[in-house]
């Protein structure tokens, strides 16, 4: 009765091809990360030091260290979170906890998904019309920023709207039952438990905003400038726009000086993945249900 | 389990006054009074002309088959069940002498009024003090409540579910590592100090074992007379210990609805007889 039959055997050497074909794809996922990494860090990890993160750009880009850079994008990140991330909030709370289904709520959506389907050279251009343009912002961190926090709205509203409805209907249930509203149940029960995810979607916004080139590169992002900016209205210079100048438009510059510039830009956003996947466990851990 | 019936009902205590005296409140004011009561879900009809009259202070169990609208029927008093849209009633349903379907009724003193425990202890994830004190705290924002009174109240209102001496020692915990029996007490405990009228309870034993419904039980007579408690339970012998009058329904309509005793003992429908000697449901 419970004998192999010739098909049981068929079938069982197809399943173990299939699943060791599958895990070497699996497995390639890891080698490009690899790769990039090894290549970073065995060539620009002898330019680190103290000094390249302290000491600012000089002999035309082609020696002294990153300081402007470094200090720009940090702006920009500053900048353009203070103007995402209570927009992005507010919106997918408005989505996950009051929007009935209809079709402003659809709308809504699909423009979230078109938004986060948008080529990032289309926000540059978008950019400079709306905010250099019309808004008179100039070519300016200010402009700049808001371009990268257009372009970054989606990936907090998705993460937020998610994280929101993570937390168990069954809490709102409670609270409303009890005579609460809406906002009441949101802020002392809702906001509370989704924090955690809300904190992880807007660190990913920040490795996100941090990398972008394109959408700086008309709206902000200088070439070269010999000082740090002191306003939101000033150009600045930024990392990735740096590396991006340095690599194809600036003759001399060592070979080395790219890798170390990249490698300090893959490592801003590594950490902050890490920070993000960390914090998530640790709130996690200390969830209560 | 019939068997067990009157053992528990012993030890929860005073069986025959508590028949007694369910007959002598009888007379006292209506807490929920409905009138040829329909409510469809869609195009579904799930009640049919219910009329009922459930009276003050007392426990009244709904029994029933699934899906024959005992739980429709609760959801419609405080006004949840059209929170899903597509739900329209006629009739009225008048709340302490109140119709709670008129345009003018404030839904947040509705919900007051009308406290509810779920079939699944859903404590609040915060503290088990922060839990009791969440719909005090609703229902006073603004005002300023000194930590005395506020742990008086915490105090009270654990009491009064049998659950102080169990946590007082850890009232900062948080509410949802206590058993699920705990659990329950306390998601009864928080309704406690906004002093409801009514207790709305879908069947509030169904995630508990045996030990802990006998502890919920024994809880709902402790609160018997100071609330109108109306509990849907799909627990025969529940509804036979642990209820002053009971109402059965059947695929939407109210066949039945009297005294706990003259339901069980002598019932008037052929249909009740059917369904509490387990011919079906």
């Amino acid at each position: 009765m419970f004998e192999t039959t010739a098909l049981n055997t068929r079938s069982r050497r197809i399943e173990g091809l299939v699943r060791i074909l599958f895990l070497m794809m699996a497995v390639m996922l890891i080698l490009p990360v690899l790769i990039i990494l090894g290549m970073l860090i065995a060539r620009g990890g002898p330019v680190l030091s103290w000094a390249f993160l302290t000491t600012p750009p000089t002999n035309g880009m082609t020696a002294g260290g990153i300081l402007f850079p470094l200090v720009g994008t940090v702006w920009l990140v500053t900048v353009a979170l203070i103007a995402s991330v209570p927009v992005g909030v507010a919106a997918a709370i408005y989505l996950s906890e009051y929007a009935p289904d209809n079709w402003l709520t659809r709308v809504i959506n699909l423009a979230i998904i078109n938004l986060a389907g948008v080529p990032s050279i289309v926000h540059a251009l978008f950019g400079v019309g709306a905010f250099v343009l019309f808004f008179r912002f100039g070519t300016s961190i200010l402009a700049a920023s808001l371009t990268l926090a257009v372009m970054t709205l989606p990936v907090v509203i998705v993460a937020t709207r998610e994280s929101l409805r993570s937390v168990p209907r069954a809490f709102r249930e409670a609270c409303w039952n009890m005579g609460a509203t809406r906002w009441q149940t949101i802020r002392k029960v809702v906001l509370p438990n989704a924090i955690s995810g809300i904190l992880t979607g807007v660190i990913l916004e920040v490795s996100r905003t941090a990398g972008e080139t394109a959408p700086i590169m008309f709206t902000g992002a200088a070439f070269f400038l010999p000082f740090l900016p002191q306003g939101v209205l000033d150009q600045t210079m930024a990392m990735s726009m740096h590396l991006f100048v340095i690599s194809t438009a600036v003759p001399g510059v060592p070979e080395e000086l790219p890798y170390g510039v990249a490698l300090v830009l893959i490592s801003m956003v590594l950490v902050m993945n890490a920070l993000s996947v960390g914090f998530r466990m640790y709130l996690r851990g200390k969830k209560k249900w | 389990m019939a068997d067990s019936g009157p053992d528990t009902r012993a030890d929860v205590g005073a069986p025959a006054a508590a028949t007694e005296e369910g007959a002598a409140v009888s007379v006292a004011p209506l807490a929920i009074e409905t009138r040829e009561f329909n409510l469809w879900y869609g195009t579904f009809q799930a009640l049919f002309d219910v009329d009922l009259k459930i009276k003050s202070g007392i426990i009244t169990s709904m029994i029933g088959p699934s899906g024959c609208g005992k739980s429709t029927f609760l959801r419609s008093c405080n006004r949840i069940n059209e929170r899903l849209g597509y739900v329209r009633t006629t009739g009225t349903i008048d709340i302490m002498g109140h119709d709670v379907l008129a345009d003018d009724v404030e839904l947040l003193q509705v919900r007051k009024q009308i406290g509810m425990v779920f079939q699944r202890p859903n404590p609040l994830p915060l503290s088990i003090r922060d839990n009791v004190l969440f719909g005090h705290r609703i229902h006073h924002a603004g005002e300023k409540v000194s930590k005395s009174d506020e742990g008086e109240i915490v105090e009270k209102a654990l009491r009064d579910v049998l659950l102080w001496d169990e946590v007082k020692d850890d009232l900062g915990g948080p509410a949802t590592g206590l058993p699920l029996e705990a659990q329950q007490k306390l998601c009864i405990a928080r309704l406690l100090p906004v002093k409801p009228a009514i207790l709305l309870m879908d069947e509030p034993c169904s995630a508990l074992d045996p030990k802990g419904t006998e502890a919920v039980e024994e809880l709902i007579w402790e609160l018997r007379g100071d609330y109108t408690i109306l509990i849907v339970t799909h627990n025969m012998a529940q509804a036979r210990r642990a209820s002053d009058e009971c109402v059965f329904m059947l695929l939407g309509k109210v066949i039945e609805h009297g005294l706990t005793e003259d339901v069980f003992l002598s019932p008037e429908d052929p249909q009740t007889s059917d369904y509490i000697e387990g011919r079906y449901g």
